[in-house]
């Protein structure tokens, strides 16, 4: 089990800070989800994580090493990150594309090995892509492709994912294939995964651990339930919302209600008095 | 069970293995057998014209019933021959390699700044020199060329978007630098003129075994160079990040790369002129032929280009005989319609 941490963690841009000193621990093991509003740096501490940001200070430590003192081909075999929106080049197959995962596993002699081989079926056996194996990614669905992608990433053998909004350019069906895709790995192959997601609920519902941010800072970091609070998504998003149990998973359900300037909408007025509705009152 | 899409080369208790495209060795043994087709004809055509199988026994140095053949294939024609299919082939690889660094299929390597950097270094120096000899030509292409490429690669290679910074700025310097060739040219005498003019052209003619000896250096560094980075050719078409993320090391990969695609382009252009729309179009046939990935489309689309060059190089001069036409012309002629196809089709799917 590889435990990812970032040790007074500086990562800027051009010489603007996006993140500032900041320790931070994703439990091995389980999925961890990064959630904030745009601009909070999100994508960028897992950039940082995945080594494609260089930090300005302090370091990311993958199991006590600093990443930036392994060597990359190494380090590839132990993380995986798939960016956000990633484009595969024309008239490439799935098979083609999945394989490419291999590519730290192997070297100038060994080019396609039998565990080559072997990890990519396994790769798109779990994906559910064996069937779609030698069609051309291009013609794939949103979900499909962005299966593949993920195959990719599996066929690299790593015990930590890392996934920048794997959801976000898909509709709801998709998005839940992704994500059901995801927790089946982790409960059924252990992976360690981090990953950025916009949509609260789906955070709240398929990760174990959420770490809220808001301007480079963590407001918040815990279970779903220690995270997904009213005060937290007021500080974190200035918005009002309902906070209850999901009828049936008991994760906690975000409603949003409204901007947290009562002014600016009509129903920002009536927020008080709909929550006290809502709660029984 | 479906037919395996690729070869796999695994000898059993040797650690080593490699995997092709099925598709590779059918298509690369059609396209040398056509270029063998075409050298043979080509060498057989002319104002002295010798039948294919005189070509052949000719180049082997066997007896054939006229000596004087020995000349006109050996000395004349198959250099040129030979020379039309080696530029055809580095021009090919070194625009494929643009086209994956930059992940656009519309690159070619021209957008390294060599192109305008080698005809900017043989103007300058016919221009100040005027009676210099004929073989510090190529010299002088080659300097411009690749001090180009260098001044381009300083400028634009910073940070995660510098591709597209590449591009950009290899396109402001290659129109400032034609502006200034321009300029040049309007300044001096007619006949000057003419020669520069017919070296930007791009042209086969003339050419001998001292311009494929000139050649060979380059192709014997680059050509396997690129060849053999068939695999990180193939991480970096994913795009920087995920071969970031594969363990590729992107920076080191990228200079390397960029360096084989200008040298391979700079030395082609100090020895025929500028030669547009092979390394375009030649990376687009051979993915079409065999799919993207490097190890079979990089070896497919040398063979396309040589084979280009080579069929333009006969065409201008066989078709319209006993008059010339510059290869460089010819290609452009193909190239044009089949670049605004390009466009067409990428405007098309969007």
């Amino acid at each position: 089990m590889s435990t990812l941490n970032t040790e007074h963690l500086s990562l800027s841009y051009d010489n603007t800070p996006i993140i500032e000193t900041l320790n931070l621990t994703t439990p091995s093991g389980e999925i961890t989800a990064l959630i904030g509003p745009n601009g909070c740096g999100k994508s960028t501490l897992l950039r940082g994580l995945a080594r494609l940001l260089k930090p300005r200070g302090g370091a990311v430590l993958l199991d006590g090493r600093a990443i930036h003192t392994v060597p990359t081909r190494e380090l590839a075999r132990q993380l995986s990150i798939l960016p956000q929106a990633p484009t595969a080049p024309e008239g490439i197959t799935v098979r083609e594309l999945v394989s490419q995962g291999r590519y730290p596993h192997q070297g100038w002699f060994q080019q396609w090995s039998d565990a080559d081989e072997a990890a990519v079926e396994k790769a798109l056996t779990l994906t559910g892509l064996l069937p779609l194996a030698d069609r051309l990614v291009d013609t794939l669905s949103g979900g499909q492709r962005q299966r593949a992608w993920i195959a990719m990433t599996l066929a690299q053998e790593t015990g930590t994912l890392l996934l920048d909004e794997p959801t976000t350019y898909l509709d709801l069906a998709h998005q839940i294939e992704v994500l059901e895709l995801l927790s089946q790995l982790n409960t059924l192959e252990g992976r360690t995964v981090v990953m950025v997601l916009h949509d609260l609920n789906h955070a709240a519902r398929y990760a174990h651990h959420l770490v809220a941010l808001c301007g480079g800072e963590v407001i918040a970091q815990g279970r779903p339930e220690e995270v997904i609070t009213e005060a937290v998504i007021r500080q974190v998003f200035q918005v009002e919302s309902l906070v209850i149990p999901h009828p049936l998973l008991g994760t906690p359900l975000c409603l949003p209600l409204g901007r947290t300037s009562a002014e600016q909408s009509p129903i920002g007025a009536r927020i008080p008095m709909l929550s006290a509705l809502a709660r029984g009152n | 069970m479906m037919k395996p899409l690729w070869f796999n080369l695994r000898p059993k208790g040797v650690a080593i293995s490699f995997r092709l495209d099925r598709r590779v060795p059918l298509v690369a043994l059609a396209l040398l057998a056509l270029a063998f087709g075409v050298l043979v004809w080509n060498v057989g055509t002319g104002e002295y014209p010798i039948a294919p199988l005189d070509v052949v026994k000719t180049i082997l140095h066997l007896e054939t019933a006229d000596p004087a053949y020995d000349f006109v294939v050996n000395t004349l024609r198959l250099p040129r021959a030979l020379t039309a299919f080696t530029v055809g082939a580095m021009l090919a690889l070194a625009g494929g390699v643009m086209q994956t660094l930059t992940r656009n299929p519309l690159a070619s390597p021209d957008l390294t700044g060599v192109s305008a950097g080698a005809s900017l270094g043989v103007i300058l120096l016919l221009v100040l020199f005027p009676t210099v000899s004929g073989g510090l030509l190529p010299l002088s292409a080659l300097v411009g060329g690749l001090g180009v490429a260098a001044l381009i690669y300083a400028l634009a290679w910073r940070g995660s978007d510098s591709p597209i910074r590449m591009i950009l700025v290899g396109i402001g310097l290659t129109a400032a630098l034609s502006a200034v060739e321009s300029i040049v040219l309007l300044r001096i005498d007619v006949e000057r003129l003419q020669n520069i003019l017919h070296w930007l052209t791009g042209s086969l003619y003339a050419r001998s075994w001292e311009h494929l000896w000139a050649l060979a250096p380059w192709c014997a560094v680059f050509i396997p160079f690129t060849l053999a980075s068939a695999r990180h050719l193939n991480a970096l078409h994913l795009g920087e990040e995920v071969a970031t993320g594969l363990g590729g090391r992107v920076t080191f990969q990228r200079g390397a790369l960029l360096l084989s695609s200008a040298a391979l382009t700079g030395a082609a252009i100090s020895q025929v002129g500028t030669l547009g729309f092979v390394g375009l179009i030649a990376p687009h046939i051979a993915r079409r032929l065999v799919g993207p990935m490097h190890e079979g489309s990089q070896f497919v689309s040398a063979l396309v280009g040589g084979l280009l060059v080579l069929a333009s190089d006969f065409a201008g001069r066989a078709l319209f005989a006993p008059t010339e036409i510059p290869a460089g012309i010819i290609i452009a002629l193909v190239g044009a319609p089949f670049f605004i196809y390009l466009l067409w089709k990428s405007h098309a799917s969007h």
